[in-house]
């Protein structure tokens, strides 16, 4: 790795040998100690090697890491074989096998769960990717971009919570005798239709509706990072292609695309990674009732509702699974990358 | 040829304004509905003041004053700034601290710890409460601010060492020799030349945890719960929206309180916020 062969701090390299030398002078004058001088050295340049200046640089961050994500993770899956209770462990927690890691994968509530999760990855995903990109590439051509771009932003700087309200409002319901609140309505019964409670609407409508509300937040964040990459596209590439006779369409299709495949898997990784742990638009619009449920409120539930630990533990688990595959491209892309450098 | 190059380009801007009409108007209808007369908004629709929109009478604050007087939303914006302002703080400067070490300094295991750290950027946070909650607990850092800090503090780390590492690492190496030639300690190293010429990048990662702090639920539930003293606003307002679900100039108001601080830091310091997005994401 050329990360490797690059030579960081050259001043511990010199201390290092001078540690050695000290050591080395101290016990030569012995003449038994052939042996014991051997391991000296040996332990000597462990010691030296060990880089106490660097340590202390990232201890801090360290600790910090191995207590609340580290400890916690391996915790957590052990807990997942155990019952219920508040406890981590203790008199009051049994052993009880794979009890929970059944009711994960049986439950009707976990498998509705399942289903939305698996729902909302494809959609919200390829919406927030498909939408960014095209506003990226739209948006390049006017000269109200800048506006444009802050606009669709904004719901990416606001909290989830407030976006939350923001839809409540618009899908909100009123029997069809009151004059609507909700825009949605209002356009619905303005062309003669009748009020739906869209987030009552199982199992469909309302799902859709919740994840409009997670693609509406997410797009700005995609079309941002899709703008600089595209930007970085130079211009005598696009413009060649076009006296060459390419319509718009071609040179999208056949030069922007390809070129923009490496952050589109970025983006996209970025999007699932996100919905697969989506939270808190189900905690305030629905709390997963009227089969909204997702595999996060449902863990939320049980360590807070149930107060049952063990399942609440198995459905984390649920979720770290699905995301490890993401985890390991992250590391990989990571890797490759030092190794560009 | 200019009319027709105009028309051709009329579809192009017809797009545009359809997506951002529904990216601005339902954000637009909210901050309307906030500012409405109280007593009207749950008998017609925000659109309805556009034809009266001058003859008065239809506009009041007496909704903010509702849900920041009698729903404590006033206490709660307080503890939002309480958990954010530290929690960014202190997570910025550990990470600084740790990131500057896996860029510049040489230890066994750099490469693979740091591997580890760019691992646990994605982990989900539900795989750390179970085991934690407990300790908390025992220590009597639940329903405290100095427990948030801490968790805040953990979970954003991950990601803002890598973003200041990378940084960090692009910093032109002579600098190190120079310095080091000079005599100076890694850690003077690190105070006297790294931090100073890092402050745009430390600025994007500050702005960017801020916000995500900020605008933080789950982990504000899970360990301050409810308790009005400690709880930010994201929490009281999620509270609101069960006790109060229906009464729309409340919900409104207090969903813009949560907002403004957000859209201020968004719309002032844009610049730093899209450069930490990017840092995040695109390599580099």
């Amino acid at each position: 790795m050329a990360a490797e062969l690059q030579p960081h701090g050259g001043q511990d390299s010199r201390r290092r040998t001078h540690i050695g030398k000290r050591i080395v002078v101290g016990l030569d004058g012995s003449v038994a100690g052939r042996r014991i001088l051997k391991s000296g050295r040996a332990m000597a340049r462990w010691f030296g090697s060990v880089r106490w200046n660097s340590w202390a640089f990232v201890a801090p961050a360290l600790l910090l890491i191995g207590f609340f994500l580290v400890y916690p993770t391996i915790m957590t899956i052990i807990r997942s074989f155990f019952g219920r209770g508040t406890a981590l462990f203790g008199p009051t927690v049994e052993f009880v096998g794979l009890t929970n890691w059944k009711y994960v994968f049986t439950n009707e509530i976990m498998l509705t769960s399942l289903r939305n999760n698996a729902l909302w990855a494809i959609l919200f995903t390829s919406c927030t990717v498909g939408f960014g990109l095209t506003l990226a590439v739209l948006l390049d051509r006017v000269r109200y971009e800048k506006l444009a771009k802050s606009i669709i932003f904004i719901p990416a700087a606001i909290s989830m919570v407030g976006a939350s309200i923001i839809w409540k409002f618009i899908y909100a319901y009123k029997p069809a005798h009151l004059a609507q609140i909700g825009v949605l309505n209002a356009i619905v019964v303005a062309f003669g239709g009748e009020p739906v409670g869209w987030l009552i609407q199982r199992p469909w409508i309302n799902n859709l509706c919740l994840i409009a509300v997670g693609i509406w937040i997410w797009t700005g964040f995609c079309m941002v990072i899709f703008s600089a990459a595209y930007k970085n596209i130079p211009r005598a590439l696009l413009e060649a292609a076009r006296i060459d006779g390419a319509g718009e369409w071609r040179v999208f299709r056949n030069i922007i695309l390809p070129l923009l495949g490496p952050t589109a898997g970025v983006v996209a990784t970025t999007m699932v990674v996100q919905v697969l742990k989506i939270f808190d638009i189900i905690y305030v619009m629905t709390n997963g009732n009227y089969s909204t449920e997702v595999i996060a409120n449902r863990m939320y539930k049980e360590m807070f509702n149930y107060n049952n630990y063990g399942r609440a533990s198995a459905i984390a688990v649920v979720l770290l699974i699905l995301i490890v595959p993401f985890m390991i491209l992250n590391i990989r892309r990571f890797a490759a990358q030092e190794g560009a450098r | 040829m200019n009319l027709r190059k105009a028309v051709g380009r009329t579809p192009l801007h017809l797009v545009i304004l359809f997506f951002v009409g529904i990216w601005f108007l339902p954000t637009l209808g909210l901050l309307i509905t906030s500012f409405r007369d109280p007593s009207s908004v749950a008998g017609s629709g925000w659109w309805t003041i556009f034809p009266k929109l001058f003859s008065g009478g239809q506009f009041s604050l007496q909704s903010y004053v509702g849900v920041v007087r009698d729903q404590g939303l006033g206490r709660a914006f307080l503890n939002s700034l309480i958990i954010s302002v530290p929690a960014t703080a202190i997570s910025t400067f550990v990470a600084s601290f740790a990131a500057y070490g896996f860029a510049w300094m040489r230890f066994t295991g750099r490469r693979y710890l740091f591997m580890v750290v760019v691992g646990l950027m994605v982990i989900p946070l539900q795989m750390t409460f179970i085991p934690v909650l407990p300790i908390y607990g025992k220590l009597g850092l639940a329903g405290t601010f100095p427990g948030i800090w801490l968790a805040h503090t953990a979970y954003g780390l991950p990601l803002t060492t890598y973003l200041v590492h990378n940084f960090m690492a692009g910093i032109p190496k002579d600098l190190f020799d120079s310095a080091a030639i000079d005599g100076a300690s890694p850690f003077m190293t690190f105070s006297r030349i790294v931090m100073p010429i890092s402050v745009p990048a430390l600025a994007s990662v500050f702005i960017f945890q801020f916000l995500w702090i900020w605008n933080d639920l789950l982990v504000g539930l899970v360990y301050l719960g409810a308790l009005p003293n400690v709880a930010p606003l994201t929490v009281s307002i999620a509270n609101l929206v069960t006790n109060r679900g229906q009464d729309w100039e409340l919900l409104t108001a207090a969903a813009f309180v949560s907002m403004a601080l957000p859209l201020v830091v968004f719309f002032s310091l844009q610049r730093y916020f899209v450069r930490g997005i990017l840092a995040g994401s695109v390599k580099g």
